[in-house]
């Protein structure tokens, strides 16, 4: 079914007796040609663009869980391509525009807003930091304008320029970032690789993986065997568990980063803030919830909830930020687990076992990767040759000592 | 979160900094060898279970820890003083 204006309009007169279920509930089938183990955002784009961009068909998606149920909706929904180093620049860059088309591509509506992301800086040095990092961006083709204080008042007058200790003397604007309704674009790609002819297939767990003569033979999972000439491990935040089944282990260690949102609020923070001196970045949702997270609890940890601490931290940068959010009241709280890799940057390649495919270490960066995730992903496990856009996210660059250390933190899990 | 310290007794979370898995604690020799030195600065078994792991006791006796603890229910296990952290244990 394609969904449009009309459609609705004339549904909605109707009483809503005409929409059909945006994916079918197959049974899985004995083999396929590629089984993607995850069905999370990454592994739903996967499917989608394997089938749009190189034609194949018979493929499953394996999820344990249900469609949207894992990081996937658990994120704070932030797109941006405002990144530094080669490998992740373009990789963003075309994540981005690939988001820009997102919606009429998958005819779905995914609230994608390019409200414009805005990072404050504090400090005679941190501008030029961020200038810096601004002509990088520039210069990759993406967006980037620096604006002194009173370029930032305009914009966001509540915020408190004065603070004592982090005084805002302006920031950078990358107007094409802003948000997109998370679990609608897992669902929107699950429809799409669904009409496509993807079986996804929710409450399959994959409990082994078949190896022989160092090739990848297919799965063993909850609801039987499932042969397959390829295999792709998509499941960021358990990739260490799932690996392990094929005798891997890898540069990850996983963490907890929380997120908050408060009480339905009037419209009052038309933008993506971040105060990264502050560990603190908020924006509203268009339910009018002040979505708003900081950073890492800082021990590995698999509970999808946090510690206070870190509750008590970013609530005391938000204060310090913007006072006026003072009286709203937190709705909910929650954890998401995090593939920590030592260089902050993600995996997108073969492994050593012949067929096995890694999709792995999006730290806290994968939302906004979906679409350049699953196009390059889907590239890879097709041709058996790396995007070009992808080409750098490579398994064995801490061994070889190529990183992409974003952050420039070095070789500690949890410092990216 | 509260960790008791095998030297200052028990403390809120916030006194202690994390390092990392205890393999941490093990670094490879001069001429171990790429291989070595790769898993010992990258490559984690990351257990959703029981985990060792190192902690400094940052904000109290800054003493190196050897931290015992489940990792999907935060329980702690044992804490000991790390090899080389010296001291006398109270």
């Amino acid at each position: 079914m394609r969904y449009s204006g009309l459609k609705v309009l004339a549904e909605g007169l109707r009483g809503n007796r005409g929409w059909t279920q945006a994916w079918r509930e197959p049974e899985p089938r004995k083999e396929y040609d590629i089984v993607l183990i995850g069905g999370g955002g990454h592994g739903l784009s996967t499917a989608y663009y394997l089938a749009r961009n190189h034609g194949l068909r018979n493929i499953a998606v394996l999820e344990k869980g249900w469609i949207g149920g894992g990081n996937v909706g658990r994120n704070t929904t932030i797109v941006r391509s405002n990144y530094f180093l080669p490998g992740n620049q373009e990789f963003y860059g075309l994540s981005l525009r690939l988001w820009e088309g997102l919606e009429a591509d998958l005819n779905y509506n995914v609230m994608f807003s390019q409200r414009g992301l805005l990072n404050l800086f504090h400090s005679d040095g941190q501008r030029d930091a961020f200038a810096r990092r601004g002509n990088a961006m520039v210069n990759a083709g993406d967006d980037g304008v620096l604006l002194d204080r009173e370029g930032v008042r305009r914009l966001v007058p509540y915020l408190d320029f004065d603070n004592a200790r982090f005084p805002i003397h302006g920031g950078l604007l990358h107007a094409r970032g802003g948000t997109a309704r998370h679990d609608a674009v897992a669902w929107g790609y699950a429809r799409g690789a669904d009409s496509r002819g993807v079986d996804i297939v929710q409450n399959c767990e994959v409990t082994g993986i078949r190896v022989e003569n160092g090739a990848v033979r297919g799965v063993e999972t909850t609801r039987g065997a499932i042969a397959a000439r390829k295999v792709g491990i998509v499941v960021a935040g358990r990739s260490s568990q799932v690996a392990a089944m094929a005798g891997l282990r890898l540069p990850i260690e996983s963490h907890v980063l929380q997120a908050f949102v408060t009480e339905g609020l009037k419209p009052v923070i038309n933008h993506v803030i971040a105060f990264g001196m502050g560990h603190f970045y908020i924006s509203q949702s268009d339910k009018g919830g002040l979505v708003f997270g900081g950073d890492l609890d800082f021990h590995a940890s698999y509970a999808q909830r946090g510690n206070l601490p870190m509750a008590e931290h970013v609530m005391e940068a938000g204060m310090t930020l913007m006072p006026m959010i003072g009286r709203a009241r937190v709705l909910r709280s929650w954890g998401g687990i995090m593939d920590m890799s030592p260089d902050g940057s993600p995996i997108i390649d073969r492994t050593p076992i012949d067929g096995l495919y890694l999709n792995a270490g999006w730290c806290y960066g994968g939302f906004k990767a979906v679409p350049a995730s699953g196009w390059c992903f889907a590239h890879l496990l097709a041709t058996d040759q790396p995007h070009e856009a992808a080409a750098r996210y490579r398994l064995d660059r801490f061994r070889e000592g190529r990183l992409i250390d974003e952050e420039g933190t070095g070789s500690q899990h949890n410092l990216h | 979160m509260r960790i008791t310290c095998p030297f200052c007794g028990p403390r809120d979370r916030r006194e202690f900094t994390y390092l990392g898995a205890d393999v941490w604690a093990e670094a490879p020799g001069p001429g171990a060898g790429l291989d070595a030195l790769d898993a010992w600065l990258h490559l984690r078994d990351n257990p959703t279970g029981e985990g060792r792991e190192l902690w400094q006791h940052e904000g109290g006796c800054r003493a190196w820890l050897i931290v015992t603890r489940n990792m999907t229910t935060h329980e702690i296990l044992s804490v000991d003083p790390a090899p080389g952290a010296g001291g006398k244990v109270a």
